[in-house]
């Protein structure tokens, strides 16, 4: 474990909370002032999260910006903050989402703009917290407070329906982490005294529910044990994600979001359900992880087909964004439970796509919400013309999201079909008519919203982006070029700690080979020829 | 009998003489001298506490008072301290309401002098005889300040319905008191323990008489299916009194479950921890889906103190150590965050004895955003939301029971903490949720510099102990390394 520069966490990670209370002392009239400060503090924020990408070592230590004290030395919990490559790569979009959807808010939110932005910014530690943690209490800890200020976030800000969205967001989130904490404390209880009243001996180590000391018990968890956390913690990871049949909350919390909400939402919650897949279940419980993996990709396949169906049928832009990102996330999912290099890979980078896409469209459907006060997409059609550099955006976005070579969608979906065809042939078989379905919903939306004729007289007088609104949207087509055309340095940063993570599993199950070896060879040459990758996927 | 005997007594005895001097001084200061009674009380309150420092030796070893009938340990001072500090926040928050509704005087704070002296009784209670005398006193005191607004009709029903209640199932109690004396010949807990792990028995009328003991219990600290007399009490009560009731009789009712049953009968655990495992899921369950349609805030804290009982009946369940100090950091946590609740409730009655539905409680955020951001944040600690000292007291709870085997109660209580935190938003959709003319008409706060700093120290215990709860952990934890009888 690396402890140098181990400050940078904590100030990444607190900072914004210092935020907050200041903002508490400002005249709630001050608007300008508030805005201000809210911004500049994500900013730093951001700027202070940027050294990580160059200090954090892929090839060194497991666990990098190390701080560990004893927090509550008598049931052995402690702070314990450190990240790998794969949390590093979520600070980063964290630090950079927030920045954005404070920045995207300011004309946005009219009513309690105080309250606001204290809120982002309190949601804005929680999530950080969630990706430094890593003892078990304390990640709970951060799960669970980043509830309460987006609860506030949906339910102040939100649209007509916001009472019943936020309270059936918090619900069902805390419905499935309060089960995993149970299953939090059947493992803390297996690795120290057991749970003798039922027959099951523990391993007699020091109580502890750091995670790092826990992966080293995990081959020798019993399956009948590791099924039921797994379950546990299954609950609460996939609710999150959110997985088919748990995404009913997320349709609701979407479309009632304010667009700083959504695009938070989108862009770094549904990744804390993956995180926790990662970070937890896959290292922690090989055996079950193991057996599972068959169902969960079945069920990720239907959230790809279901969610790219139902998302065709919508006739609002942001429930059609809300369910794409059903059908998004069924990829992470696929990957990862395709359990090889390339299908871990191509799941990590595709969280951070899917950060980066879907964050763009629920901000730019935000940008004509604003201008207009209506979604429908029937309300809209030819504003091409005379919304030029909003339509070249959006553009350029919809290719992002449906996959288009030379865009960061693509990367990561030919990496998780790679995993998924040497996993299953068939998973990738259906995983890949769930593009053709991807392409067809995105771009036929796009067709009816900005081509065709300007009929409706009350879209003639839309203005196009201005300046602040062009650099929301920037930051992040930048990001798409950039790892749609070099994602080399994402996969340098994530490639030890997803060899760690295979390792582990094959150490733990002894009958379990990973298909890596021909999906990696395979991988790296098509890596050279997207065209020619695509057009097999697409087959 | 040499003096001795009463030396580690004189908190007791103090605390007695204290009552009458209250009583004796409210009736010379007259009507208009509540505030002046009250300081006094809570002056003899902090007296006692020294007291109780003094005589408890830093060794934390047992001290027999009164020739046994009485221990002087950990396990009780951790009880003692935690009841003088629901009596005192209760009188500061009773002074200034008493003086609005024109109740002034000096019977409230003696009534409350000897609640509390009952409750020390009960905290030490080595013996069922002492322990029964306790809990009378406690009860009686109860009663009559359950009835306190003697004009008010719903003070009235409240009393009368906690009285006949209380009044069965202390009978009951003392029914299962006279069966296990008659199988075992005594009423010494320590000699009850020696008897039971000695010669286990299993004979019926022990049986009964321990299952009768813990129905009487189980009425004590509301617990399902004896709670019914509770939210009527509650709701009838003045509301420091509500929040008196729901915190101080009960913690103490939780040391005497404690000391009876996870001490004294500890040998007899398989035959009633059943019982106790039935009464914890009805409780959790219950009380939580109860409170979920309740519209009056009283009521409804009601319901969720029955079910914060059903929580803390899990460490009981558990029957370790670990058990045990969790029942002692829960009912620590508890008595702050409902203390707290029940404040603001007081805070916000600018209408008497009337004004304490849901509706009440609209745009506060709006008119008083101090009081909305408090009010949200011991809604959070009730529902065990982090980073408050309500989750810390659930975790320590839950992994007790976790760790003794009891996997699947404690899934029926997260699920039910998970349901408990819909009642309590309901609260937070009123105070930050409405907007336009569904935030006018709610009630004002009222100022009430006293009351406004129980709710804030409330609010600072709460948090530290959220974020640093290490010393809490410790503290009930040595509550318990030298319990007394073990």
């Amino acid at each position: 474990m690396e402890t140098q520069y181990a400050y940078l966490l904590n100030i990444i990670c607190y900072l914004p909370l210092a935020g907050a209370v200041m903002l508490l002392f400002i005249n709630k009239e001050n608007v300008k002032a508030i805005k201000t400060l809210a911004t500049t503090v994500a900013a730093i924020d951001f700027i202070v999260s940027l050294p990580l990408w160059f200090l954090y070592k892929p090839e060194g230590a497991e666990f990098q910006f190390v701080t560990k004290v004893d927090w509550i030395p008598s049931i052995g919990v402690q702070y314990f903050f450190g990240v790998d490559g794969f949390s590093v790569l979520l600070i980063l979009l964290t630090t950079l989402l927030g920045l954005i959807s404070i920045y995207s808010s300011f004309t946005a939110i009219t009513n309690r703009e105080k309250e606001y932005y204290v809120f982002l910014l309190l949601l804005q530690v929680g999530m950080l917290g969630v990706f430094c943690s890593l003892d078990f209490v304390l990640f709970y800890v951060f799960w669970e407070v980043m509830l309460v200020p987006m609860y506030f976030l949906i339910g102040v800000w939100g649209g007509p329906q916001k009472l019943y969205a936020a309270i059936k967001f918090f619900l069902y989130t805390l419905v499935g982490s309060v089960l995993m904490l149970v299953g939090i404390l059947a493992l803390y209880f297996y690795n120290s005294t057991g749970l003798e009243a039922i027959g099951l001996h523990g391993l007699g180590n020091a109580a502890t529910f750091a995670v790092p000391s826990l992966y080293a018990i995990a081959p020798q968890i019993p399956a009948s044990l590791q099924f039921w956390i797994f379950l546990a913690f299954f609950v609460g990871f996939a609710i999150k994600v959110p997985m088919f049949p748990f995404h009913t909350w997320l349709p609701d919390a979407h479309v009632q979001a304010p667009t700083a909400g959504s695009v938070i939402l989108a862009g770094v919650l549904l990744k804390m359900g993956t995180y926790g897949f990662i970070r937890f279940s896959l290292p922690l419980l090989p055996d079950a992880t193991v057996k599972a993996a068959g169902w969960i990709g079945v069920m990720a396949i239907i959230a790809i087909i279901y969610g790219a169906l139902v998302a065709m049928a919508q006739k609002d832009m942001k429930k059609l964004v809300a369910y794409s990102s059903v059908s998004h996330m069924g990829f992470v999912m696929l990957g990862m439970f395709a359990l090889n290099q390339a299908g871990l890979r191509g799941s990590i980078l595709q969280m951070l796509n899917h950060g980066v896409s879907t964050g763009a469209l629920f901000l730019l459907v935000g940008i004509v919400y604003e201008r207009r006060h209506n979604r429908m997409i029937a309300e809209y059609g030819g504003i091409a013309k005379i919304m030029p550099v909003y339509a070249t955006f959006f553009l350029i976005i919809t290719l992002s999201s449906i996959g288009l070579p030379t865009l960061n969608g693509f990367v990561g979906e030919f990496f998780i079909l790679i995993g998924a065809f040497a996993h299953k042939w068939w998973w990738a078989l259906f995983a890949a008519s769930g593009i053709v379905l991807g392409a067809a919903y995105m771009l036929w939306m796009y067709q009816r919203v900005f081509f065709g004729e300007l009929n409706n007289p009350k879209n003639k007088e839309l203005k196009d982006l201005n300046l602040r609104e062009q650099w929301t949207i920037i930051p992040l087509i930048i990001m798409a070029f950039w790892i749609g055309l070099y994602p080399k340095p994402f996969f340098r940063i994530m490639e030890p700690t997803v060899n760690r993570l295979i390792h582990r599993i094959e150490v733990a199950v002894p009958d379990f080979q990973p298909e890596q070896q021909i999906a990696v060879s395979s991988a790296a040459q098509h890596e050279e020829e997207p065209g020619h990758a695509e057009a097999e996927a697409e087959e | 009998m040499s003096f001795d005997l009463f030396i580690p007594f004189i908190p007791e005895i103090f605390l007695a003489v204290a009552s009458f001097v209250v009583l004796v001084a409210g009736i010379t200061m007259g009507r208009r001298g509540t505030r002046g009674v009250s300081l006094l009380a809570a002056a003899s309150l902090v007296i006692t506490a020294v007291l109780v420092w003094v005589f408890a030796r830093p060794s934390g070893a047992v001290q027999p008072i009164l020739g046994g009938m009485l221990v002087l340990d950990n396990f009780s001072v951790f009880f003692k301290f935690l009841v003088l500090a629901a009596s005192a926040m209760t009188l500061f928050l009773s002074a200034g309401y008493l003086d609005r509704l024109k109740y002034g005087g000096g019977e409230f704070p003696s009534l409350i002098l000897t609640a509390t002296l009952g409750m020390f009784i009960m905290a030490s209670a080595a013996n069922l005889a002492s322990l029964y005398v306790g809990l009378e006193l406690m009860a009686l005191s109860v009663y009559v300040l359950v009835g306190f607004c003697k004009l008010e009709i719903r003070s009235n029903e409240g009393a009368i319905k906690y009285f006949v209640l209380g009044a069965m199932s202390s009978g009951i109690l003392l029914y299962g008191i006279s069966l296990v004396y008659g199988s075992l010949g005594t009423l010494d807990l320590a000699a009850i323990r020696a008897g039971l792990s000695s010669a286990p028995q299993s004979n019926l009328v022990l049986l009964l008489g321990i299952v009768l003991m813990a129905f009487g219990m189980l009425f004590k600290v509301a617990a399902v299916p004896f709670h019914v007399w509770t939210p009527d009490a509650y709701e009838g009560a003045p509301t420091p009194v509500t929040a008196f009731i729901s915190v101080g009789p009960k913690a103490a009712a939780f040391a005497i479950f404690l000391r009876v049953f996870a001490v004294a009968f500890r040998p007899e655990f398989d035959a009633w921890r059943n019982v106790i495992w039935a009464a914890a899921a009805m409780t959790m369950i219950l009380g939580n889906v109860a409170a979920i349609r309740q519209d009056n805030v009283k009521r409804m804290l009601a319901y969720s103190s029955i079910a914060h009982a059903g929580y803390a009946l899990l460490g009981i369940v558990a029957g370790s150590d670990a058990g045990i100090s969790a029942v002692l950091m829960y009912m620590l946590v508890y008595t702050f965050m409902n203390i707290g609740a029940f404040g603001m409730v007081i805070l916000l009655e600018s209408r008497g004895y009337a004004g304490e539905t849901i509706s009440d409680w609209a745009g506060l955020s709006h008119r008083s955003p101090a009081a909305a951001g408090i009010m949200l944040f011991f809604m959070l600690a009730l529902a065990g939301i982090p980073p408050t000292g309500g989750f810390m007291a659930k975790l320590y709870v839950f992994s007790a029971a976790v760790n003794a085997g009891y996997v699947g109660l404690v899934v029926i209580a997260v699920l039910m903490s998970a349901v408990s935190l819909y009642y309590y938003f309901r609260l937070v959709v009123e105070m930050y949720l409405r907007d336009g003319a569904e935030a006018e008409g709610g009630a004002e706060m009222i100022r009430d510099s006293w009351a406004w700093g129980v709710v804030v120290l409330c609010t600072v215990v709460i948090l530290a102990i959220g974020v640093f709860p290490q010393p809490v952990f410790q503290w009930a934890k040595g509550g318990i390394a030298a319990i007394g009888l073990m």
